[in-house]
């Protein structure tokens, strides 16, 4: 376990849970990425704060990186194999939407909730994951 | 204080606890999902974190009638575990086996301003709006 990093990821998880408390207790709503993300492209109710919360998902970082830790390097390392990609999102954008949630919709505020459906999906999405990555590096494809 | 304000800040907050839990890093998520192999046991730590926050709140607050802004408390009705859930949640899994970006950290990497990232988001769009369109 090199790259093992406990305690920023500790942090960082409850910054995140803090985030799914903020918006809750403001706007009545649970902070489901893949739902704002499909409201922000389909439907009209809260369209625009759906497209601001998305938003936000991309100034955070920015401004993590440029004003608090602006000596810190962007760590991003990406397949760049177009066939993985592009059915990667496929089955991310589809998958989610078919089993209501992702990482933080079931992951967090599924589990959270203390919901079974929510706690079932994580653990299928987390072995199928797991399946894949190692079915993956037996072809030399992922490290 | 709008609902639109209070979502960018919402979402500026979970970005930048994404960053800072190294989970917009497709490889460290490839590292967790890796139990074979150099086992990267991190985002169990994100996601521990992120329940511990969010669930003494979500009990406190489920039974209020409306939230802070005046908007009805929306939960998500009680639903039968069935077919959808366990294959949405396998293709879900598989997907983001291939790649290591799930909806959140997928849509802050667009702040790495990699090209690759919109082409995973085009596809993650089409992928919604097949279940949307043509599956509900």
């Amino acid at each position: 376990m090199h790259n093992f990093t406990p305690i920023s990821a500790l942090i960082g998880g409850i910054i995140i849970g803090l985030s799914v408390v903020f918006y809750f207790y403001t706007t009545g709503r649970l902070a489901g990425i893949s739902g704002i993300f499909e409201n922000a492209i389909t439907k009209s109710s809260n369209r625009l704060s759906n497209v601001y919360f998305l938003l936000g998902l991309v100034i955070g970082p920015l401004i993590y990186y440029n004003i608090i830790l602006p000596s810190e390097d962007i760590a991003f390392t990406i397949t760049h194999s177009y066939g993985l990609i592009i059915s990667g999102g496929l089955l991310v954008g589809l998958g989610t939407r078919l089993s209501k949630g992702c990482t933080s919709g079931h992951g967090i505020c599924g589990i959270g909730r203390l919901s079974l459906n929510s706690m079932l999906a994580t653990v299928i999405f987390v072995a199928a994951g797991m399946l894949t990555v190692t079915i993956l590096q037996q072809y030399g494809i992922h490290l | 204080m709008n609902d639109k304000f209070i979502s960018l800040v919402s979402g500026i907050i979970f970005g930048i606890g994404l960053v800072i839990s190294g989970m917009t890093n497709p490889e460290k998520v490839i590292g967790f999902l890796s139990i074979t192999h150099n086992w990267d046991a991190s985002l169990v730590f994100v996601m521990g974190g992120a329940i511990l926050a969010f669930a003494p709140f979500f009990f406190l607050l489920k039974n209020k009638e409306v939230s802070a802004l005046g908007n009805r408390i929306e939960l998500p009705t009680k639903q039968q575990m069935d077919k959808k859930l366990v294959i949405g949640a396998s293709l879900f899994g598989v997907g983001w086996g291939l790649v290591g970006l799930c909806p959140g950290p997928a849509i802050s990497a667009l702040a790495v301003f990699d090209p690759i990232v919109i082409i995973f988001l085009i596809s993650m769009a089409i992928g919604v709006l097949i279940n949307t369109n043509i599956l509900k």
